[in-house]
């Protein structure tokens, strides 16, 4: 099978979305020179840098029809926009008695790794996990992203869109054909009977490279990739959990009200998954602080291969 | 570019004629661009409407049987209707927290916004929204916002959306001199501007942001002095006046359509009630200005235009209209009351669309 990175799967599908819809457009600070020749300059607009202004107009359009993409790059930018993301992508359906549908795509980086310092190497998902009324994606190879973007785009919903940027040139299988995948169902990454590891995105891969390490010491690691944050599929991983009956959570972010922390509790406050728990679940997580500059420092707050398999061996005692 | 203003006088054959002068006072033009008499007399309905919805809305409030807070728009009616009635059905507004007056001019059936305000089943929003959150995109009502300047956006990208349309349809956005002074409103208008997105900026100058005077956070005097930032016109209109409103936003309605893209147009108005119907902790505003603008009240001054110098309405038909009116707000408010609170677990539904 060909194989394509996390950021081509990306664009392929919001290529062929575009393609496949009249009504959908995008908005972004920078507009691609590929998409402008395709699909022309009112479809694809370069925006001011004025976030909050563009996903305000995001809702507006959607709400009169259309099926808007904004890119804010970086979830940094997403910040300056937060009324129209909390006060209003979040609640309008809902609080209009959901008389209309708000089709919405916002896409944005996290994570960290690229040594950019605090303001650009940030992974507040769980901020947005919080604000009922949005779903959100956070896919860790180039197959899920296609999949999961080409139905965040379809989806009648606002539906934002998280991508690692330590994983942009990544590469793996991506079929020619077409093909989606389902908001809201997780992955099992690779199967094991001793431990499950619920790991998210870069981490997924983290995940992977320290469960090959711990076979060898004879450890059998199951990894599960949520793939959406919202809905989180909690199902899957407590049937994980209840086979593995140990629990380790890997996240980019820091655990304090985090992804890692909503994970635990679905978990743990299950009763027949809670009866199978052999050991404390344990988080692996970014330190909590704002993410430092220098190598040595980020190297430091970021989780990694070494750091899972450590935690593995603390749960198996 | 300085901010026109547009002056409702009275020619010889006392035709109400605009004179459309520049800020120093240069005579720019005449224009004469009247509704029928029958618009007119729908117009002065309107207007009456949402008086009688609010004062109602208010004294049930105070009653308890409408809850949270309520904002009543008495004293600026002229304005959401002067704009409305220069609109098409399919043509799309947002609104503000002061809301009612926009639901109501832009045609909102009585019933359903009273059973909201009631949280009831039947309301515009299933009992999810109340007095703020009144919305009905089957008018082009994309809701009313309880966010000052939230709304300003939403309503920019209807206008992308009626750009991309191709049809003439055109947008505006209701918002009140307090969001002129945030950032939404820059944002909105450049990016209107350089696209050129049909689109009316229709700033409710009502001289108070809440409870701070507007002449305490405006830089200028003058919101419509800022459209010179954008290269749009920027218009300064009596918004106590109806058709003065009418007539600035009629011009701004054909410009946009031809795709010359957004107009400001600031309505100069007054807030006659407190900022909300709540026991506010004080009242900065003298008696003795809100007296001087209820002089100039916009309902007073429109029916007996219409009563003594058109001669298109006589006492009698005033006061039929005004009984007409009350027995629609009564019936707004049986409705309300006969019908169901939502069931609690409706509160798990439109959290998404299906």
């Amino acid at each position: 099978m060909r194989q394509i990175s996390y950021a081509q799967a990306g664009s392929e599908a919001l290529v062929e979305e575009l393609r496949r819809d009249p009504k959908t457009l995008v908005l972004s600070t920078d507009a691609a020179p590929a998409l402008v020749e395709e699909f022309g300059d009112q479809r694809i607009r370069a925006t001011p840098i004025a976030e909050g202004a563009v996903t305000g107009m995001a809702i507006g359009a959607a709400g009169s029809g259309y099926r808007p993409i904004v890119n804010w790059r970086i979830v940094t930018f997403s910040f300056v926009a937060m009324d129209q993301i909390v006060n209003q992508a979040s609640k309008i359906h809902y609080m209009f008695g959901g008389q209309a549908k708000f089709p919405l795509v916002f896409r944005a980086t996290v994570g960290g790794g690229g040594k950019l310092a605090a303001q650009h190497s940030q992974s507040p998902y769980s901020m947005f996990m919080n604000l009922a009324g949005l779903k959100i994606i956070l896919p860790s190879t180039p197959y899920d992203m296609k999949g999961l973007m080409k139905s965040a785009i379809r989806d009648d919903n606002p539906v934002i869109s998280f991508e690692s940027s330590r994983l942009m040139g990544f590469k793996g299988d991506v079929p020619e054909e077409e093909y989606t995948l389902p908001i809201g169902k997780a992955d099992v990454k690779r199967e094991g009977s001793d431990i499950t590891i619920v790991a998210i995105a870069w981490l997924v891969h983290e995940a992977l490279a320290a469960a090959e390490t711990l076979a060898k010491e004879g450890v059998s690691v199951e990894v599960v990739d949520p793939r959406s944050l919202f809905p989180l599929d909690a199902e899957t991983i407590r049937t994980s959990v209840r086979k593995t009956g140990r629990l380790l959570i890997a996240d980019e972010a820091g655990p304090t009200a985090g992804a890692s922390a909503e994970i635990a509790a679905l978990t743990a406050e299950d009763a027949d998954t809670f009866a199978c728990l052999k050991a404390p679940i344990k988080r692996v997580c970014a330190l909590q602080v704002p993410v430092p500059y220098s190598p040595v420092l980020e190297d430091h707050v970021f989780p990694d291969r070494d750091k899972i398999a450590a935690g593995v061996r603390a749960v198996l005692g | 570019m300085q901010p026109i203003i547009i002056v409702r006088l009275r020619d010889k054959a006392e035709q109400a004629v605009h004179h459309i002068v520049g800020k120093s006072g240069h005579h720019l033009g005449n224009m004469r661009m009247q509704p029928s008499p029958n618009n007119q007399i729908e117009m002065l309905r309107q207007m009456q409407t949402i008086r009688r919805f609010e004062e109602r809305a208010s004294d049930d409030f105070h009653a308890g049987d409408i809850y949270g807070v309520v904002h009543c728009y008495i004293g600026e009616e002229a304005v959401a209707v002067g704009v409305c009635s220069a609109l098409e059905r399919d043509d799309r507004i947002t609104s503000t927290h002061r809301g009612h007056g926009h639901c109501i001019a832009k045609g909102a059936d009585l019933n359903r916004m009273m059973a909201e305000l009631y949280g009831r089943e039947t309301g515009y929003c299933k009992g999810k929204g109340g007095s703020m959150h009144i919305a009905d995109f089957s008018i082009g009502m994309l809701g009313a916002n309880g966010i000052v300047a939230g709304g300003i956006p939403i309503v920019t990208g209807a206008g992308l959306a009626a750009q991309l349309d191709g049809n003439g349809g055109v947008a505006v956005s209701f918002f009140g001199d307090g969001a002129s002074n945030a950032g939404p409103f820059h944002e909105s208008i450049n990016i209107a501007a350089k696209w050129k997105l049909p689109m009316l900026y229709i700033c409710e100058n009502n001289l108070h942001s809440a409870n701070t005077p507007a002449s305490k956070t405006l830089a200028l005097e003058d919101v419509a002095a800022r459209a010179a930032g954008y290269g749009i016109p920027g218009v300064i209109v009596d918004g106590n006046d109806v058709m003065a409103v009418h007539d600035a936003a009629t011009i701004a309605v054909a410009r946009a359509r031809a795709g010359e893209g957004p107009t400001l147009i600031e309505c100069k108005t007054y807030r006659q009630s407190g900022h909300t119907e709540r026991l506010e902790a004080y009242e900065h505003r003298t008696s003795e200005e809100i007296d001087l603008w209820k002089k100039k009240d916009p309902i007073t001054q429109f029916a007996n235009n219409l009563i003594q110098r058109e001669g298109q309405l006589s006492e009698a038909d005033w006061k039929q209209m005004d009984d007409e009116i009350l027995q629609a707000i009564q019936a707004s408010v049986d409705f309300a009351k006969a019908s169901p609170f939502p069931k609690p677990e409706s509160a798990l539904d439109d959290i998404f669309a299906q």
